[in-house]
């Protein structure tokens, strides 16, 4: 509250200065003050639209008093927008679909500036960026791992993050045997958690994971990134780590599996952490216990741990109120608490890191920002995994990898990731040809 | 017709009482039932054809669903629909609820004819029959996935009659597919059956007191005389049992999202679509399954032609 209450006395004293400096010199200002009009701003926070998101209208409000601002929240966000984005009616603010690839964001978009200029703030910003214009700000970073029930892996001895995929295995094997605990829970039915794993691309192949995987014939092989991702992810479910039937899970009820300590993992970004330790309140458990650590493997002796950006804000290239969307779009990133609430890396840089990587600090993870793709390349792993029918950011080839570990579906670990190796391969000669 | 029958007799009438009024009057009449026609059509038109048509445009592009340039690519979509064998091997998925369709069909009849008769309770069964059509396929699709689950409702009664190791229902891969069409048959099976009681309550009660006076037993007038004055009802059923056998989607799509060896045609096209951005081609796949649909009517017609009537 306290907080708050700064933060709002703050956006008051920002409020009179600039009518201040508005009224005082007339020539060319006519930002700050001056804007006015109606916007309406896509969420897919359906969850705090009525209540915190009206929050931060009012604080805006207090900068920027001629501005209205409408949300609309949609359920399912990605499929919703990528599909409106055909009328021309999509909003003034809204978060960039990630179906967009990166050559047609000028097609969607208004540029926000060059990338040179904004990555000075901002960070994440070339991750919606198109030919040295960026397009979208990150609301907040996120930092990706695995979220632990650190007292079920306690009483299995466990207190440090294992270091090899090995040691990983080892560990949830411990909390099997050990504690009443299921290891790690998939979520295989919801299936969009399954996507979280590809968030750690980068931690092990360091910030050209993309550009490197894009050159290799075979990405599911020995000493490759998508092979060590995946690779653990079938070892965990061929080694009988995970829940009994993947085909019945929840998320919501996982959260609270893994508040209550049922469940002692799943790999998640940094973003879970404050939502399960909100769960700890309603089914007991202590929130310090959640935790997020990183990837079971190092690179020169230190963790590394992808930070990216979550979806980007952006402004309809058919906004008819540009400024009051920039005003909105500028003081949401910047000024606005949005980031820290959600347990999130703030945007600006610089910026502190939040309570939820508290552990990341102390045993010292690195984290690593992929690095932006090479002009003329933007699309090109979109294209590829699109044209091999490989959602890495999907949930259908890996559903598939969880059934053939568990023997549900034929095929084995050496097949299915030849199988996965040929699509990427005549993919990517299709791309480059 | 009651519309055109109806606007046209006044007209006669009035064209021979003011022949000076005659020729606008008539033009007047014959706009009319377009008038009327205008809204039903237009509706139709909007959402229909034109978004069929559309499809089928795209389905002979590269569209991706949301770039501003359609490429044509002529028959390339369909040519890959042909060549590649995964695309077609979901239909063996609907095997499971084609027979699934017929179990629900003799289910359907076997219920109507007993239920047609005096039975007691027979209004109460009725409505047990036929609620579960009326709920929501959402709401059926989450019910029967807390049903299905480890230790669910299924497992917790068949461990009241001693049945310690129940399978996997939803993941067990050859299981899920006999569970899915189970909800399904469940689900549709008060359709049916309300379709097939209509019909018999339809048959004149003479029929079976003569019948009777002939000394038939239950059988012999199921087969004789239920049978034959139905047999329109069961024709276009069967259509519909076909077809919506081909077009699955929402209860395997709410309860397993296609994972686990359920995938059917239509999630196979959405996945197509929207996972993949491969707009063009889900939408050649789902002419393709147009065009099935359409031949197995056809067949279907062939081998059972109907007598009179227009109802299939």
């Amino acid at each position: 509250m306290a907080r708050k209450h700064a933060a709002a006395a703050l956006a008051v004293m920002t409020a009179l200065t600039l009518t201040a400096c508005s009224t005082g010199e007339d020539s060319g200002s006519s930002s700050e003050g001056g804007v006015s009009g109606d916007i309406t701003v896509l969420t897919n926070r359906t969850d705090i639209v009525d209540t915190e998101l009206q929050d931060y209208v009012a604080e805006f409000q207090k900068v920027y008093p001629d501005v209205n601002v409408e949300f609309e929240a949609i359920t399912d966000y990605e499929g919703d927008v990528s599909i409106r984005l055909n009328s021309q009616d999509y909003g003034d603010v809204l978060l960039i679909p990630n179906s967009v690839t990166k050559d047609q964001l000028p097609q969607f978009f208004e540029p926000l500036d060059t990338v040179e200029a904004l990555s000075s703030k901002y960070r994440f910003i070339d991750e919606q960026a198109f030919e040295g214009q960026a397009y979208g700000i990150a609301t907040f970073g996120t930092a990706n791992g695995y979220v632990l029930n650190k007292k079920v892996w306690a009483e299995a001895g466990i207190t440090e993050p294992p270091k090899t995929q090995q040691e990983f295995l080892d560990a949830l094997q411990a909390v099997g045997d050990q504690t009443e605990a299921v290891p790690y829970y998939t979520n295989y039915a919801d299936g969009w958690p399954l996507s979280q794993w590809q968030n750690n691309q980068g931690s092990f192949a360091g910030p050209e994971a993309v550009q490197s995987r894009d050159a290799q014939a075979a990405p599911w092989s020995d000493g490759n990134e998508q092979y060590a991702i995946d690779g653990l992810l079938f070892d965990v479910v061929a080694g009988g780590l995970s829940e009994k039937d993947p085909t019945t899970t929840n998320w919501e009820e996982s959260k609270n599996l893994l508040a209550s300590g049922k469940v002692s993992a799943m790999v998640l970004g940094s973003w879970a952490v404050p939502q399960i330790q909100g769960a700890t309140e309603t089914v007991g458990g202590a929130p310090e216990d959640i935790s997020i650590w990183p990837m079971p493997w190092q690179t020169d002796g230190t963790f590394h741990s992808r930070v990216g950006g979550d979806y980007k804000l952006g402004i309809s290239k058919h906004s008819e109120n540009k400024d009051a969307a920039r005003a909105w779009l500028d003081w949401f990133v910047t000024d606005s608490t949005f980031a820290v609430d959600q347990g999130g890396i703030s945007p600006v840089v610089g910026a502190e890191s939040p309570d939820t990587l508290k552990d990341f600090e102390a045993f010292g993870v690195e984290q690593v920002e992929l690095a932006p793709a090479p002009a003329g390349e933007e699309s090109l792993d979109s294209d590829i995994y699109n044209e091999a029918e490989i959602d890495l950011f999907g949930d259908q080839y890996r559903r598939n990898l969880i059934d053939v570990a568990r023997g549900a579906a034929s095929g084995d670990r050496l097949s299915f990731f030849e199988d996965l190796n040929s699509r990427w391969n005549a993919a990517r000669v299709a791309n480059n040809g | 017709m009651a519309v055109m029958s109806g606007t046209t007799a006044p007209a006669r009438a009035a064209d021979s009482r003011s022949p000076g009024s005659r020729r606008p009057t008539r033009r007047g009449w014959k706009v009319t039932p377009w008038l009327f026609l205008a809204v039903p059509l237009g509706l139709l038109i909007l959402f229909t054809y034109v978004p069929v048509a559309n499809m089928v445009w795209y389905s002979f592009t590269s569209w991706d669903g949301f770039d501003a340039v359609k490429e044509p690519v002529g028959f390339k979509n369909y040519v890959e629909i042909f060549t590649r064998p995964e695309i077609f091997r979901v239909f063996l998925v609907s095997l499971y609820y084609l027979v699934g369709a017929f179990l629900q069909l003799v289910l359907a009849m076997y219920f109507a004819t007993v239920l047609s008769f005096s039975t007691r309770f027979r209004n109460w069964f009725k409505g047990i029959i036929f609620f579960p059509y009326l709920l929501n396929g959402v709401a059926i699709g989450l019910v029967f996935l807390f049903f299905f689950r480890p230790g669910g409702t299924l497992d917790a009664l068949l461990g009241l009659v001693g049945v310690q190791e129940a399978p996997l229902w939803l993941g067990d891969p050859s299981l899920v597919n006999v569970s899915l069409a189970a909800t399904s048959v469940w689900r549709y099976m008060g359709l049916n059956f309300v379709l097939f009681l209509g019909a018999i309550q339809s048959i004149p009660n003479e029929q079976y007191e003569a019948a009777e006076l002939d000394g038939a037993t239950s059988w012999q007038k199921f087969r004789f005389i239920i049978l034959p004055s139905i047999s329109q009802i069961v024709g276009l059923s069967l259509i519909l049992a076909v077809s919506g056998a081909l077009s699955v989607f929402e209860i395997p799509f709410i309860m397993t999202g296609g994972a686990n060896g359920s995938e059917t045609f239509v999630i196979q096209t959405i996945n197509t679509a929207f996972k993949f951005s491969k707009v063009g081609l889900a939408s050649a796949m789902a002419v393709v399954l147009l065009l099935l649909v359409l031949l197995v009517s056809w067949v279907q017609r062939r081998f059972f032609p109907e007598e009179k009537g227009d109802l299939a």
